[in-house]
């Protein structure tokens, strides 16, 4: 309950801290989107050897990741075709959900 | 057999008792001071694979313990068909890619291992085999595939004890690995390919190189033989033939447009429309269709072999309030039979089934990404990639554009990436 909590108001302060978006007012935007990352990344993000580990991470950090892969501009394996399907207001939503999870 | 009270089969089988599960939702947590919540209903899962499994974990996790979740499956462990093509090649074992369903209990899932019969969808039970009938206030159907052997002449009860196909993996996988090992060198291995859409398809391409892995280290005489019902390669085609050509010379043949429609078991030969072909080793991949349980509780749809759904929340078009998942549902425009989309396909289901029990609208905008690793050799991997999201318009997951792609090439890298994908959707889908 306390994570939800924390992420929900994460994923509120980054809808408030970007342009508007329609999709702010979803209290679960983050934790959907970022369901679709832990097959490879751990379930929140803790994932197992062999992956990066996204929880707890920067969430400034997380993003720039993610547009650079998304722009071409980090090279990567497979990262640049995934980031593409996600608009850049996904992306700070991820983000802020990733960042608010223990590691 | 004879069937007993569930209280019974729970106290047999040493699952946690109903009430006392439902205070735990996280590992970890159970030491929280809160009472534990009241459920607002029942979930049952059909199916303990990576549909099944990865929405009775989210169902609980995301729900906070609110909702009470069984999932009944048949097998005592989770056996991967993703990375079970390792084990013909002799790189794992079948040990590497089995998984305990242990932790979900953890989560507070009752783990049930039984088989459904038949649901009774008016009613909303389900009967099982072992114990008393079960209701629901949603179901949750994730059977998987079914092999239609009555598509291929010859192919009868006799004839599959000697004739695998080895799509599920378990114990044909070990027995077709056995079947190569004794195989002579110098020997044929056949692969027959159905039209798709199948399970998993790059799978039969990345089999062929597992098994020319395998030759060409202890039968280097031997041939590979793929009679594909398919045009082309359906999956990363220019990857395959690349390995194929790169590191296996000419030991894989590939004929497109060539569908197996008769087995001779005894006399070791399949029939195409152009010939009939003798092989050492057979290995025959049917027509698929969903699963026998989704079939009976009528929810194939469109005259089709597969179950359409409601993209928004995997709801049957054909009967209210089940849930269909992975491999059986109708797929949507360029998704994959997949692992890796059957457990997206789970935390769109959990989400909406949250939402609908709690009387909220599901999320209206779904996104998820399929993910599909092959080995063309022990250590080299190649990927396809691809993001899909609601389009409202259609009324169905379509691919993000420009959102999509295969590797550039094959590597090593990747190889340790595959084996580190396997790693971490089978620990988000068992705890």
């Amino acid at each position: 309950m306390g994570r939800a909590m924390i992420a929900a108001a994460f994923v509120t302060g980054a809808a408030l801290a970007s342009p508007v978006s329609a999709q702010g007012t979803d209290p679960n935007l983050g934790r959907n989107l970022a369901a679709a990352c832990a097959n490879c990344h751990g379930t929140n993000g803790v994932s197992q050897q062999g992956m990066p580990n996204l929880a707890g991470q920067q969430g400034t950090y997380l993003a720039q990741q993610m547009k650079d892969f998304k722009a071409g501009v980090r090279p990567t394996t497979i990262m640049h075709q995934l980031a593409k399907g996600y608009t850049d207001e996904q992306i700070d939503a991820l983000a802020a959900y990733f960042s608010a999870q223990n590691k | 057999m004879g069937r007993f009270s569930r209280r019974e089969f729970l106290k047999v089988s040493g699952a946690t008792a109903v009430g006392a599960a439902t205070t735990s939702v996280l590992p970890g947590c159970a030491t929280q001071p809160e009472a534990p919540p009241k459920p607002i209903g029942r979930v049952i899962v059909i199916g303990g694979g990576f549909g099944g499994a990865t929405a009775a974990k989210y169902l609980r996790m995301w729900s906070g313990g609110t909702i009470e979740v069984f999932m009944i499956e048949r097998g005592n462990e989770f056996i991967s068909c993703p990375t079970s093509n390792l084990v013909l090649g002799g790189s794992r074992k079948i040990g590497d890619i089995t998984r305990s369903y242990a932790k979900l209990r953890d989560y507070g899932v009752q783990v049930i291992r039984d088989e459904v019969t038949a649901v009774d969808t008016a009613k909303k039970r389900v009967r099982l085999r072992r114990i008393e009938d079960l209701p629901y206030d949603r179901l949750v159907v994730s059977p998987g595939i079914e092999l239609m052997h009555d598509q291929i002449q010859g192919y009868d009860a006799e004839a599959q004890k000697k004739v695998l196909h080895a799509w599920k993996a378990g114990p044909e996988t070990v027995a077709l690995r056995q079947q190569l090992e004794s195989m002579r060198d110098g020997g044929v291995y056949v692969l027959a390919v159905p039209r798709a859409p199948y399970r998993c398809p790059p799978g039969p391409y990345e089999r062929a190189c597992q098994v020319a892995s395998y030759f060409k280290q202890a039968k280097p005489r031997s041939k590979v033989l793929i009679l594909d019902a398919n045009e082309d390669v359906v999956s990363k085609g220019a990857l395959f033939k690349a390995a194929w050509r790169d590191l296996y010379g000419g030991m894989i043949e590939f004929r497109g447009n060539n569908e197996v429609k008769a087995v001779d078991a005894r006399a070791g030969t399949v029939k195409t429309d152009f010939d009939t072909i003798k092989g050492d080793v057979l290995n025959i991949l049917p027509p698929m269709r969903a699963g026998d349980i989704a079939r009976d509780a009528g929810l194939l749809t469109g005259n089709t072999r597969w179950c359409g759904i409601d993209w928004l929340t995997m709801e049957s078009l054909a009967k209210k309030e089940i849930h269909v998942l992975g491999d059986s549902t109708l797929s949507a425009p360029a998704m994959p039979k997949s692992g890796h989309m059957a457990n997206n396909h789970a935390k769109i289901a959990a989400a909406a089934i949250i939402e609908l029990m709690n009387g909220r609208a599901p999320n209206p905008q779904p996104v998820i990404a399929n993910t599909c690793y092959s080995f063309v050799s022990d250590k080299e991997v190649i990927h396809v990639a691809s993001v899909h999201r609601y389009d409202p318009a259609q009324k169905t997951l379509t691919v993000v554009p420009g959102a999509s792609g295969v590797s550039s090439s094959r590597s090593d890298i990747e190889g340790a990436y595959g084996w580190a994908w396997a790693q971490n959707i089978w620990a988000d889908m068992l705890g």
